[in-house]
């Protein structure tokens, strides 16, 4: 049998992404990093800036994502986010200034704490992108 | 009777409104289809929300303590209409439309003594509705600048939405836009969307064995007011859609008539010319004969 499902990534504008044939996704869910296989029990969460891997037979694709929802169900994976990058669309010079734009952010006083994290998360994946 | 000269200027002058709209067709088409195309793309989007918020509020276990933008304030007082219409004008019956629409609904609640609150999103609707409703608006907003519709946008539109009804500034919100549907057809619609109306028809009859991460009350309410600003973005995609649309067979009508009024006054003026003609002649021979 084929280990393999369904996932399809959508961003408000369009239709990111849509695969039928792949073996694993890893999600940066909001209580850690979450790794989906075939089979796996329905599931909704949402995620905290990280990286999506997308992991088929003959290759891997990584998504930097900064929000989204997930839902799993039936061997169908969606995920819905309002900012997503490829990876390999990214350069150094808008990887600082996402960063940028983010420190900016968390310089203002009046900032909640979780909002806070989910800045420090960013910029910390962002970080550490960079030193690949 | 118009003079031929008169006649000359006004045949010319409607000829070149024709040029006008004729252009004004061309670049709404154009921009019909990638309008429409956009419309297209972003609906996956709040149809895969609005799924996942059924299935999340099917499932919520606690329908007291749910969060207010599902359930409501629990008062129908105060309603906020976000009408929302186009920054341009010359697209037909596209603002009037919604604006007929929306004033139908107004009526019915200042009819119920409720208080009313209104939003205008695009300025064409904000000309509509200040004359009668003037001390209603509490606020207008215009997307004239940004070219393209996009997200953020949107989301703008739903964080002001949020604020005030935080403020417990209202208890019911309801959005009206035109739906696409054609080039000729576009329905205006009012959506209701806070509270959410959950009634809808569920797609599939999930027995919501779902297992949640973090708690389903914690998710709903990180997800209801991404919701709102799906919502309004997806009515912003079907209003750019049937405003070109609209733009579109307007300005197609207009070059029809232009054209027809152009075959009618050269007709009157080939007319004249040949009754001064005729005229002339008269006068020539008459005057021959009396010698």
């Amino acid at each position: 049998m084929s280990e393999e499902f369904k996932v399809e990534i959508v961003n408000p504008e369009k239709s990111f992404l849509s695969e039928e044939n792949v073996t694993e996704v890893i999600i940066p869910a909001f209580e850690g990093e979450m790794g989906i296989l075939k089979d796996h029990i329905s599931i909704i969460s949402f995620l905290k800036p990280g990286i999506i891997k997308v992991y088929s037979k003959s290759e891997e694709k990584k998504y930097f994502v900064e929000d989204g929802i997930v839902e799993f169900k039936d061997n169908n994976l969606s995920i819905l986010t309002s900012s997503i990058f490829k990876i390999s669309d990214l350069d150094r010079n808008k990887i600082d200034q996402i960063v940028k734009d983010a420190e900016k952010e968390t310089a203002v006083d009046n900032i909640d704490d979780q909002k806070k994290y989910l800045i420090d998360q960013k910029i910390e994946v962002l970080k550490n992108l960079n030193l690949n | 009777m118009a003079s031929l000269d008169d006649l000359k200027k006004r045949i010319s002058s409607v000829k070149s409104t024709q040029k006008i709209t004729k252009a004004m067709k061309m670049v709404a088409a154009a921009k019909l289809r990638k309008a429409q195309e956009n419309a297209e793309k972003g609906r996956p989007y709040s149809k895969k929300m609005n799924n996942i918020i059924l299935n999340l509020s099917s499932g919520i276990s606690d329908k007291e303590n749910a969060p207010k933008l599902l359930s409501g304030t629990g008062e129908d007082k105060t309603h906020l209409c976000v009408v929302m219409t186009s920054d341009r004008g010359l697209c037909g019956g596209f603002n009037t439309n919604i604006t007929k629409k929306a004033k139908q609904y107004f009526q019915k609640i200042l009819k119920e003594n409720k208080v009313l609150k209104i939003i205008t999103v695009g300025s064409k609707g904000y000309d509509q509705l200040k004359r009668q409703y003037k001390e209603n608006i509490v606020e207008k907003i215009s997307f004239k600048d940004s070219k393209n519709i996009n997200y953020f946008d949107a989301d703008k539109v739903g964080k002001i939405i949020i604020d005030r009804f935080e403020k417990k500034e209202f208890d019911v919100c309801t959005i009206f836009y035109n739906q696409f549907k054609n080039v000729i057809t576009q329905i205006p619609q009012e959506q209701q969307i806070i509270p959410l109306k959950t009634n809808e028809e569920k797609e599939t009859n999930s027995d919501s064995s779902y297992e949640f991460e973090p708690e389903e009350d914690e998710i709903l309410s990180n997800l209801l007011p991404k919701n709102i600003s799906t919502q309004i973005f997806k009515a912003m995609l079907e209003n750019s859609a049937s405003e070109q649309g609209s733009r579109m067979s307007a300005m197609d009508n207009a070059t029809r008539n232009a054209g027809e009024m152009v075959d009618k006054l050269t007709i009157q003026y080939n007319r004249s010319r040949q009754a001064a003609i005729t005229k002339e002649l008269i006068e020539i021979i008459s005057g021959a004969e009396s010698l």
